[in-house]
């Protein structure tokens, strides 16, 4: 057995292992150069017909050129292996700016989630959510909150009578559709122990024909605190707090006297407008869209509750003192979001809905 | 009411340079909505004269009757000679005198005046209508003919007044003294600190015995009658400029001289005034209710049929007016012939609810029932009286008759009796007595008592009547800006309930499953019922009434929410969105079994719990429903492979999803109802304290029904009841025990009738199995007549076996099998498929 001879089989494998392209020329290599029939192989069977005294020397040969054989076996199989992984890595590319709308998402509609963001501003401060009958018994609508029986709102053009028994003229009946959230409040009243602090999201009623800006129904939220004490200050503390909480820290809000048969005093709330802050009002330069450079945002009314509707409600007006103060949802959602139109609140369409998703 | 900056400067004294945008400012702090500051004659630029009319050359060469005209304008044009000028208009004569606008000057709008060519002539300027001057309407659509006494060149942009500010005030319904320029000067006096010379100041001769005789039946409805006699009143003369400009700019059409002056003293005082032709009156005038049936024709020549309440004001024929609101026919000053030459002022004090509903019953709302229904001070009624005197002595050359009629019903005057500290209390302000009693004062009451005031309010204000009205005066003049800000303590607060968190759940989970919120209107008109094929004795059919609906068709308020829900996908179909998934929730209605009337509770005590409930009674039911309808595709086609077209399964798992978010069983099973397909339409019930009730249904909508809506094929729907479902909510959730022994997997196909649904199949199985079973799952349905013979279904299920407490083995989780697989044999005839 000749050095030579063994070392030639070693380079042959050698090169063998490093001329092979890829896993299945090695295969074939491995099998060529480290297999049962191999040269290397074959050379190690031999080592036993050796006499005593060469079987050593060989056995050194040939295990020293099977173990240079069989280690860059090994490394060219990691090498080609690894160039495999690389290239499997690289076919199975996507193009990721695919599209994925299977389903197309859904949402919902944002007088919905408007109302439930407002009303959270004051659950968070601990008032409750009340909530009452759309179709209402005149009493709670209009008498239990000092409307008296010839007060204008009563008339039908404002309002929507239900018929009542057996044909009976309408006016007969006592119940319409609410006109405001106001008898959720009165309820609210009779039904809990002072104190009292509720917020009243809803939807109302009242005989306008659906144009850009009016919506025969439309949503209220109202609040209503009753409590030893009470005052002016609070609601305006309160009505302060919640245009903060929905516009921004810097906001404010402004009070102008005002008359509402359920409240005495009562006012007109404006806001600051949000888009320019007053700052257009006077500047030509900067006119302001939102508020017509008014610099005020005209929001609903408010006032301390009438003593009267106390009395009415089964709360000492000795006692007890209380603030409320509602707003329209549509008008706001108009003008916080842009909406020029209330026909697109109003009619469902999902490519006006879609785009408010989840919360606003 | 509109109130010119001009006419309230004379009763207060304000600084010159005060303009109207400041007024605006002062008047909305204390109270005021001062809407709008009009300003008259904006831009407007003379020469502006009075010329005289010298000739009218007709050109009638042109379309229309055109003159060609010389004007005298005196030295206005810088040569004296007359101003040649075209003119279209045909109301004036040689000798008239006109308003001629020369050239060089401006008229409101921008529009530049300068000789023009037009007609084959050159006009140097125009002869002014109302209208081009920024005037409004006096009625004569012409050019202005002014009386005769001004003279050639004088200005006339000074003469008519022609450059004004005029406030429009939103008077609120509590503020009828505001009304009247006499009110609005009241506000501004106090809101400068300013005194107010009081127009209502007159000094007015003690009421005799020779006046006209009036006869106040109904003392209740007419507390105060004032009649005053003006004869030689000149029928020729007519209203002086200053006059007609006043009632123009405060919103009024000059009609004639003694109309002009009751409207003016209106305006002035509040007082609403009528003046009755003498002649045409016969006998006393008297003040009593109408008799049921009793006719009148009003001055607007309208026949009116007369109401047992209405308060009317008669002579001895019977009614010759509607007291507080509109004059009779009858009596009318004769504006037109000329004729009258001695009047009856009337100055009267109404009941406001009285005169508002009268004004309502007859439809007629008036600028005297505008005030009387808002309160009008009764201490006034004498100084209009004779203010209107004066005028028409002054303007028509008439005498004052001597004789002067009071009837007056004994009052007191009202008082409240608050503490000094009430304001403060309300406001949360400490303004301390003396403001209070100041700002009292102010507004004119008498204030008397240290800790305790006594305050009488003033006549012109009987909106004043409790505690908290005085509080707001004082408010309102302190300054409502300048109130704190503060912030009230609740108690902590629970959240929301259960509820308000299930209707969030539920939307949320539609719409995270795809849902387009859409909500509704709730009128619906009742023939689609029809349209839905309900049972002519379907609980649906009977709905909620109005007795004003905007629209005939649709006169009733919703059963269901598909009708209003299926015209929204119409809808948004119809504009091009053809894949959708809309869902809503809300009220329905349904009328109580026997209808009953909503009394009017009392208002001065907590009604009682009865009374209440029988409010309730009243109304109708409204329980909140939630509804889904779907069309076109539920999933798109797009590169990852098919879509697939929304179905009745889809309308059916969206109220799984509900069930779900519940936190309930919902049961669901074949069934048939109103629109839906017969054949696909599934009954949703759940178990309510053990007992089963149906919620709703949900499926593919009856093919008859979609092309009777015009609604695309195969568009489905869900609709429950969701108070229903809120309450079969199971309430908290238990948390499941998690075995970590390995799972034994066993998969069986079942052969059953084709009729055999799913549900009894699947808890045969489960019961069968018993409690090692954890989970069991449809995966595949097949028919195949061939293979499993005509009428025959194959159900294949996997069913996952695993025990808390040990490894299963092979025979465990088959005996389970085979017991599952026998029941489901016993129960609904089921066969292992070889």
């Amino acid at each position: 057995m000749k050095p030579e001879e063994i070392e030639r089989m070693r380079d042959e494998a050698l090169a063998a292992f490093a001329a092979a392209g890829d896993l299945d020329a090695l295969q074939e290599a491995k099998v060529a150069h480290t297999g049962g029939t191999s040269p290397l192989a074959l050379a190690n069977r031999e080592i036993g017909a050796l006499p005593p005294q060469a079987k050593a020397a060989a056995g050194k040969l040939v295990g020293q050129a099977r173990g240079a054989v069989n280690k860059a076996l090994a490394t060219r199989q990691a090498e080609l292996e690894a160039d495999r992984d690389a290239r499997v890595l690289v076919e199975e590319a996507v193009d990721v700016t695919l599209p994925y709308d299977r389903v197309p998402a859904g949402a919902r509609h944002p007088l919905t989630t408007f109302m439930e963001r407002v009303a959270d501003v004051f659950v968070s401060m601990g008032y409750e959510i009340a909530e009452g009958p759309e179709v209402e018994a005149e009493w709670f609508n209009f008498d239990a909150l000092n409307f008296t029986p010839d007060h204008p709102a009563r008339q039908m053009q404002d309002t929507f009578f239900v018929q009542g028994p057996k044909g009976t003229e309408g006016d007969e009946s006592g119940v319409v559709l609410r006109t405001h959230t106001s008898p959720v409040q009165a309820r609210a009243m009779l039904d809990r122990e002072p104190p009292v602090y509720i917020v009243c999201p809803g939807r109302v009623y009242r005989t306008d024909e659906l144009d850009a800006t009016h919506t025969p129904v439309f949503h209220q939220i109202e609040l209503l605190a009753i409590d030893e004490g009470l005052t002016m200050a609070d609601l305006k503390g309160t009505l302060d707090h919640m245009v903060q909480a929905l516009f921004g820290a810097e906001m404010k809000t402004r009070l102008r006297p005002n008359y509402f048969p359920f409240t005495e005093p009562s006012a007109e709330m404006d806001m600051l407008c949000y888009v320019c802050k007053g700052e257009s009002v006077g500047n030509p330069d900067r006119p302001c869209r939102t508020c017509s450079s008014e610099g005020w945002i005209e929001l609903g009314g408010c006032g301390m509750v009438n003593p009267r509707v106390l009395v009415a409600c089964g709360v000492d007006p000795e006692k007890y003192s209380g603030f409320a103060f509602g707003f329209g949802i549509e008008r706001m959602l108009m003008f916080r979001h842009n909406v020029e139109d209330m026909r697109d609140i109003v009619e469902g369409d999902v490519r006006f809905t879609r785009p408010f998703g989840m919360e606003i | 009411m509109r109130v010119p900056l001009s006419w309230l400067r004379e009763y207060v004294d304000l600084p010159a340079t005060e303009t109207g945008r400041d007024v605006q400012a002062k008047l909305i702090s204390v109270g005021l909505e001062v809407e709008t500051v009009e300003q008259i004659g904006d831009g407007l630029k003379g020469p502006l004269v009075v010329g005289k009319v010298l000739t009218i050359e007709e050109l009638t060469e042109f379309k229309k009757p055109i003159r060609f005209c010389t004007v005298d304008v005196g030295q206005a044009n810088g040569t004296g000679e007359p101003q040649e000028i075209v003119c279209g208009a045909r109301n004036f004569a040689v000798g008239d005198k006109v308003v001629v606008v020369l050239p060089g000057a401006v008229l409101p709008g921008g529009f530049a005046i300068a000789a023009r060519k037009t007609y084959g002539k050159t006009s140097h300027g125009m002869i002014c209508s109302s209208d081009e001057l920024g005037m409004g309407d006096d009625g004569t659509k012409g050019i202005i003919v002014l009386p005769p006494e001004h003279e050639v060149g004088t200005d006339a942009i000074e003469l008519l007044q022609l450059v004004d500010e005029v406030l429009d005030i939103a008077v609120t319904p509590d503020r009828g003294y505001a009304l009247s320029i006499r009110g609005v000067a009241r506000e501004t006096a106090i809101a400068y600190g300013l005194p107010l010379s009081d127009p209502a100041l007159l000094d007015v001769p003690q009421p005799n015995a020779f006046g006209y005789p009036v006869q106040v039946s109904d003392p209740m409805g007419c507390d105060r009658f004032t009649a005053r006699t003006v004869t030689g009143l000149d029928p020729e003369a007519r209203s002086p400029l200053w006059l007609t400009r006043r009632l123009q700019k405060a919103g009024m059409r000059p009609i004639s001289l003694a109309v002009d002056i009751t409207n003016y003293v209106m305006l002035e005082l509040g007082q609403p005034l009528h003046a009755y032709d003498r002649t045409r009156v016969q006998g006393p005038i008297g003040v009593r209710r109408a008799t049921q049936g009793e006719k009148l024709i009003t001055l607007d020549g309208v026949t009116r049929t007369l109401d047992a309440e209405d308060l009317v004001i008669t002579d001895d024929r019977g009614p010759i007016g509607l007291a507080g609101v509109m004059g009779g026919a009858n009596t009318e000053i004769d504006d037109t012939e000329g004729t009258t030459t001695e009047v009856v002022v009337e100055a009267a004090h109404f009941d406001a609810l009285s005169i508002s509903r009268t004004a309502r019953r007859h439809k007629l709302a008036s600028e005297a029932s505008k005030r009387f229904e808002r309160g009008v001070d009764p201490q006034a009624a004498s100084a209009a009286a004779q203010r209107t005197v004066d005028l028409l002595v002054l303007l028509a050359g008439g005498t004052a008759d001597a004789g002067v009629t009071e009837v007056i019903a004994p009052s007191a005057p009202h008082t409240i009796t608050i503490p000094a500290d009430h304001p403060d209390k309300v406001a949360g302000v400490d303004y301390g007595r003396e403001t209070v009693v100041r700002r009292l004062q102010q507004v004119g009451c008498d204030v008397y008592g240290q800790d305790e005031l006594i305050v009488t309010v003033p006549s012109w204000r009987p909106d004043l009547t409790d505690p908290n009205d005085l509080a707001e005066e004082v408010i309102r003049l302190e300054g409502y800006e300048n109130l704190p800000s503060t912030l009230p303590k609740p108690p902590a607060g629970r959240g929301l309930t259960d509820r308000q968190r299930l209707h969030r759940r539920v939307g949320r989970a539609l719409a995270g499953a795809g849902y387009v919120e859409a909500p509704n209107y709730p009128f619906v008109g009742e023939h689609v019922f029809d349209q839905f094929g309900l049972a002519a004795d379907d609980p649906n059919r009977k709905v909620v009434k109005l007795v004003n609906p905007l629209s005939d068709e649709e006169p009733a308020l919703r059963t269901t929410l598909l009708p209003g829900l299926l015209g929204a996908l119409r809808r948004n179909d119809g504009r091009g969105s053809h894949d959708l998934a809309l869902f809503e929730t809300g009220l329905v209605f349904h009328p109580r079994e026997e209808l009953k009337i909503a009394v009017r509770l009392p208002v001065d005590r907590r009604p009682t719990d009865e009374e209440i409930a029988s409010l309730t009674e009243a109304l109708p039911v409204q329980p909140r429903h939630a509804a889904v309808v779907l069309t076109g595709a539920r999933e798109q086609a797009g590169w990852w492979g098919k879509g697939r077209p929304s179905d009745w399964a889809d309308a059916v798992e969206s109220a799984r999803v509900l069930a779900r978010e519940a936190g309930t069983e919902l049961i669901v099973r074949g069934g048939q109802y109103g629109p839906w397909h017969p054949g696909r339409c599934a009954e949703l019930a759940v178990v309510v304290e053990g007992v089963e009730q149906v919620i709703g249904y949900a499926g593919e909508l009856h093919p008859g029904v979609l092309k009777t809506l015009g609604l695309p094929a195969r568009t489905s729907a869900m609709e429950l009841d969701l108070d229903v479902l809120e309450l079969a909510s199971a309430g908290v959730p238990k948390g499941p025990k998690i075995s970590t022994f390995p799972v034994a997997t066993q998969d069986v196909a079942l052969v059953v009738d084709v009729a055999v649904p799913h549900a009894g199949v699947e808890a045969a199985l489960r019961e069968g199995a018993g409690e090692l079973l954890e989970s069991i799952r449809l995966f595949d349905v097949y028919e195949n007549a061939a293979q499993l013979g005509e009428g025959k279904k194959s159900l294949a299920y996997a069913l996952r076996f695993r025990a808390g407490d040990r490894t299963l083995t092979v025979d465990e989780a088959s005996a389970a099998r085979d017991a599952a697989v026998s029941l489901a044999g016993e129960r609904v005839g089921a066969v292992l498929r070889g």
